[in-house]
């Protein structure tokens, strides 16, 4: 029974990091609604140029591996003369990344709002912003519920990847306890709970949310 | 113009064009697309007097769902004038060409024209009473209180008072309809436009939606519906008009088109209806 004491003794020296996973998850994931809806109103839109440069945007991003661009952020930029601290490089990378994924959840859940409750709107007087706005927009935003909340457990997955560009999350921590005690599989398997402990709970909520989406439309 | 005309519609011409991809082999050799060019409303002129109610009568293609919706700018038109209430739709007039009008000056006019559609195309996320309530709130900008004042009595009217709360998901057809009918008419406009309100119901449902519309009618609002129902048409319309590719073939009251019908295709139309003994007709 070595092994489960180890692996318990091993929490609170990790549960230090959450706060930064955290930290993180939530910061990349405002960011990522953000230019998400932004990227995805631009693919939409009438303009030519704007639909160019979203399409650009977009394949960029899911073209290239996550790991490649928070290192591209952290270690390329400083030599333009932008340096980011770990942190805010982290929520900037993960959330210009997942801003890609979610302009797409936003795009097909826009699109998937009839067109009838458009002309419907539109012949009661609002304008085409304002269909845009108070008509589709909220709708699409309860069919997107359940993938936004899909993404953001995946994203708090590759939290882990931030442990390249220095920042202490949970594994990062895992490696400097492991290269003082050297308790490997101890400690990797705590560290494995503990994004379990997380993401479990995540998930079932997700789940929720997508049958209330499902039931109210 | 008279002062009681709400809607004029002048000489319109109304032409769909669609692309289509031309097959791989043609592509190589030529043009990608072919236009495909389709004039639906070939010179139309219809008036609307306040209080009226006019039927649009016509065979499938004919051009009325296009007629409908060009009043409200949901097409545009190529040549031809459109005024509800006095008010150029959709365009400005500068030296007798019409230019596009900004969106938003679109938008105003449209609150002075309700509609109402085959799929009822009410806003899903939003109940019965929200579904009334949101246009007085976003688009006449009222307070909560106010447009709940309006959208009571309103689907109160329509018979919905037990229903204000449901969703979309949790009305039948007929109820639904009813809804649109009460989100379009809350807004108080000079003319209601119908684009076949019940043909996507089931037939037990039909009575409830034209018994609703038959009261509006008869409140005095002026209403043009574009309609199958013929027994419905000659009960509630003051006026029916018969349209055939693209144009208005006949006019006048209802006991005389059903009566003495003039045109060979409302002949045709009515007898196929079963609305006038089946005689010796061009097709
Ligand atoms: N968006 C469009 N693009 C191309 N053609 C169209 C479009 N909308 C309608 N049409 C064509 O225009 C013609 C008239 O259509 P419209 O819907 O006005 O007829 P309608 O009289 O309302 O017929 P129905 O009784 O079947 O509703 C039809 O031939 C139709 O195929
Ligand atoms: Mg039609």
């Amino acid at each position: 029974m070595d092994f489960i004491n180890n692996t318990l003794a091993v929490f609170p020296a990790l549960l230090v990091a959450v706060p930064v996973v955290v930290q993180l998850a939530l910061g990349a994931m405002v960011l990522a609604l953000v230019l998400g809806l932004l990227i995805a109103l631009a693919r939409i839109s009438s303009i030519k140029i704007l639909r160019g440069i979203a399409t650009f945007y977009l394949e960029v991003i899911r073209g290239t591996p996550l790991l490649v661009q928070l290192v591209y952020i952290f270690f390329v930029l400083p030599s333009i003369g932008v340096e980011i601290e770990p942190v805010p490089a982290g929520i900037l990378g993960l959330g210009l990344n997942y801003a890609a994924y979610l302009s797409e959840v936003f795009r097909s859940a826009i699109l998937s709002v009839e067109h009838g409750q458009t002309e419907a709107a539109l012949s009661l007087g609002y304008t085409p912003t304002k269909t845009l706005w108070k008509v589709v927009i909220p709708q699409s935003f309860v069919v997107s519920m359940g993938p936004i909340g899909n993404y953001f457990i995946a994203m708090i997955k590759d939290t882990a990847l931030t442990s390249v560009i220095a920042v202490t999350e949970i594994l990062k921590t895992a490696n400097i306890l492991n290269s003082q005690t050297f308790q490997t599989t101890a400690i990797y398997t705590a560290a494995a709970i503990l994004y379990l402990i997380i993401s479990l709970p995540l998930s079932r909520v997700v789940v929720v949310l997508e049958r209330k989406a499902r039931s109210s439309g | 113009m008279a002062d009681d005309t709400i809607i004029n519609v002048r000489d319109v011409h109304k032409t769909f064009v669609s692309e289509t991809k031309r097959p791989l082999w043609s592509r190589l050799t030529g043009r990608a697309h072919v236009q495909k060019r389709v004039e639906v409303l070939k010179g139309v002129d219809l008036t609307v007097h306040r209080g009226e109610t006019v039927a649009i009568l016509g065979s499938s293609g004919s051009g009325k769902s296009t007629l409908l919706r060009c009043i409200n700018k949901l097409e545009t038109i190529e040549a031809g004038r459109i005024y509800v209430n006095g008010h150029l739709i959709g365009y400005e007039e500068k030296d007798g060409e019409l230019i596009s009008e900004k969106a938003s000056i679109t938008a105003k006019k449209r609150t002075d024209i309700g509609m109402v559609f085959q799929q009822f195309n009410l806003f899903l996320n939003k109940t019965a009473l929200g579904n009334v309530m949101a246009p007085l709130r976003d688009v006449k900008k009222m307070s909560a209180t106010a447009a709940r004042e309006i959208a009571i009595p309103t689907l109160e009217l329509v018979g919905l008072g037990d229903k204000m709360e449901n969703y979309p998901s949790k009305l039948s057809g007929g109820q639904k309809q009813r809804v649109a009918i009460a989100r379009a008419l809350a807004m108080e406009p000079s003319v209601m436009l119908f684009d076949e309100p019940t043909s996507a119901l089931d037939p037990e449902l039909v009575g409830e939606v034209l018994a609703v519309i038959k009261k509006i009618a008869q409140q005095g609002t002026t209403m043009v519906i574009v309609t199958h129902e013929m027994q419905f048409a000659r009960e509630i319309a003051d006026r029916i008009v018969v349209m055939d590719q693209g144009v208005i073939v006949e006019q006048g009251p209802p006991e005389a088109i059903f009566t003495r019908p003039q045109h060979p295709k409302t002949k045709a139309l009515l007898s196929r209806s079963g609305m006038i003994p089946r005689e010796s007709t061009d097709s």
